[in-house]
This record gives structure tokens, sequence and C-alpha cells, in this order.
């Protein structure tokens, strides 16, 4: 597994960056680039781009709702049009979903609180380039680090992704009041995943769990081993 | 021209920040509050050329997310703004 070109883009605010950045070289072997939120361009021939967890811009206006404007997103829209996969975690996640990448919104958690804990969840679909490393139905550990995780669409929005196998992971407790537990969605196309918990800060031992790296194997596994 | 944009959530949509200012208004002795839903008020200040169009394409572009949440666009009169302080 090597040659992976993969990109982590950095917003102000970013500061899980380095985390996924490390977390991609670990399982790939190979460094990832990185990329300002500035650059209207992304390098060329990626392989994976992947949006990293923070608070960019500050939080300003809603979550991710001024990042996912920003110069940078509009050449990952692109990309991700054209089937790059894209991976969004926790705010990356709020940043797919302001950018209309992924359906819903994430709003604050339904118990007020910030929400930093391992969590258990429950892998639902399998089948996508991000999910194959696991089992269907299996129960995985990763940390969870927000406030406004709680996950949100309208009932038809809800059964479409069900019923489209778009939802890719599940929580298996109580954790921010998300519609039906979901954790983690895809784009209808799949190439696009976007999910509160950290599996990047999930790749070894020594994070007291390894959870997260099946993720980046599979879809390391699936681009460059293919 | 000054400009109001009230963004607030949907109805039905949880709002867990009205919830816990519902909670503290309790705490706090007041009785008779049936509900409450928390919004955001940006205040712009835009050329007269703006037209109500632009408003409300800025709107759903960004100042509101409209998977969420609702807007309404109030236009103040100058007139009006200057006394505003002390309203």
């Amino acid at each position: 597994m090597s040659g992976l070109r993969a990109a982590v883009i950095t917003f102000p605010g970013s500061n899980c960056d380095r985390d996924m950045a490390d977390a991609l070289e670990k399982v790939s072997g190979t460094t990832p680039l990185r990329v300002w939120h500035g650059d209207a361009d992304l390098p060329e021939r990626l392989d994976f781009i992947a949006l990293p967890g923070g608070f960019s811009y500050g939080d300003y206006l809603r979550c991710g709702a001024i990042a996912s404007r920003s110069p940078v997103m509009q050449a990952v829209i692109e990309a991700a049009d054209r089937g790059v996969p894209v991976l969004g975690v926790c705010n990356g996640f709020q940043v797919l979903t302001e950018s209309g990448l992924l359906p819903g919104a994430l709003l604050r958690n339904a118990g007020i609180r910030f929400v930093c804990r391992d969590v258990e969840l429950t892998v639902e679909n399998n089948q996508s380039l991000f999910t194959g490393g696991y089992d269907a139905g299996q129960t995985i550990r990763l940390p969870v680090a927000h406030h406004d995780g709680n996950f949100y669409a309208d009932d038809e929005t809800l059964d479409r992704l069900e019923g489209e196998g778009r939802v890719a992971l599940r929580y298996a407790e109580a954790v921010n009041g998300s519609a039906r537990a979901i954790a983690g969605v895809l784009n209808q196309a799949g190439n696009v995943l976007g999910m509160m918990p950290h599996p990047e800060r999930a790749i070894e031992a020594a994070h007291g769990g390894s959870d997260g790296r099946a993720m980046f194997e599979s879809a390391i596994k699936g681009l460059v081993g293919a | 021209m000054k400009v109001r944009v009230h963004v607030s959530l949907k109805p039905g949509v949880l709002d867990p920040q009205g919830r816990a200012i519902h909670h503290s208004l309790e705490g706090l002795g007041f009785t008779g509050v049936n509900d409450v839903r928390a919004g955001r008020l940006i205040e712009l200040d835009v050329d007269d050329g703006v037209t109500d169009a632009m408003l409300d394409e800025m709107c759903r572009k960004l100042l509101a997310n409209m998977v969420v949440e609702n807007y309404r666009i109030e236009k103040v009169a100058v007139r009006q703004t200057q006394g505003e302080v002390a309203a």
C-alpha cells in the first residue's frame, strides 16, 4: 500500500488536520499533501480528500458554514462529483452538509453539552469504500468530541438514506440526539462519507483503541490496491 | 439601506438552546412561558442598488441553512434606525 495521493484540507480553526494526516501516513506509508482553504485549486490526480475536525472560522454563523463557501471547497465539490473519495470527520462532516455534498444538517447536541468520550457505533453498511474493512452490524468504538453533532433531516430524507443504504454508521448508545441515531452518512454515489466520530484518533493501541484503522485501510486498499 | 435578516429554526426542528433558555427562565421564577425558540439576527448595511432578489440569494446561499432554518428580511428605514438604540 503506497503511492496514495491524499490531501488534507486545513481551514482556519481546523485542529484535527495533523491527526488526520498522521493517520493517513501511518496507514498508507505516504505523506499526504496539505492544502490551505484559500487555494482555489486542489493538487492534481488526488486519490483521496480528507476534511478534518476542528472549529473552522470559530463556528461563526453555523458550524462549517463559512468553510463550506471557501475557495477550496468549490474544488472539493468538483472532485467529489468526479468520484474522488472525500472523508469528512466532525467539523468536516458539518462542512459537507453545509456544502450540499451530503444531505441534512448537524444541530446543537440535544443535551446542550459538548460530548467528549469514546462511544460505541454499529457499522450499518460495510459495502462502501470506507467501511469495507468492517463486518455488517459490527460494533466499533471511536472517540467523539463535538457540540453540534445532532444529525437532522426530514423524515422523507431519512427514509431515503436508510432505503439506499447510505447510513454508514449508527450510534449504539445515546450521544447527541441524532435522528435515527445516525453517526455517518454516504452520498448517493458512495464516494463521500461524513461522520461525527473520529477514526483518525483510533489508529493504534497508544490511542486507547484502533477501531478507526480499518476505515483508512479499506479506503486505501480500495484505491491503491485495486 | 439597513436590512435585518431574522433567521429562525423551522417549526418542528428541535431547539436545545431555546429549551435551555426556557428552563432558565423557569428557574428564575417566571411563569406562563409556554415555549422558547432561539434564532439569529443579522444586520446588513447595503447599497441602495442591492435588490430584493440579491438579498434573497444572500439568505439562501449563506445566511440561513435552508435545511433547518427559515429567514425573514426586514428593511429598516434610516429615520427609524437612529432612534432604535434606545428602543
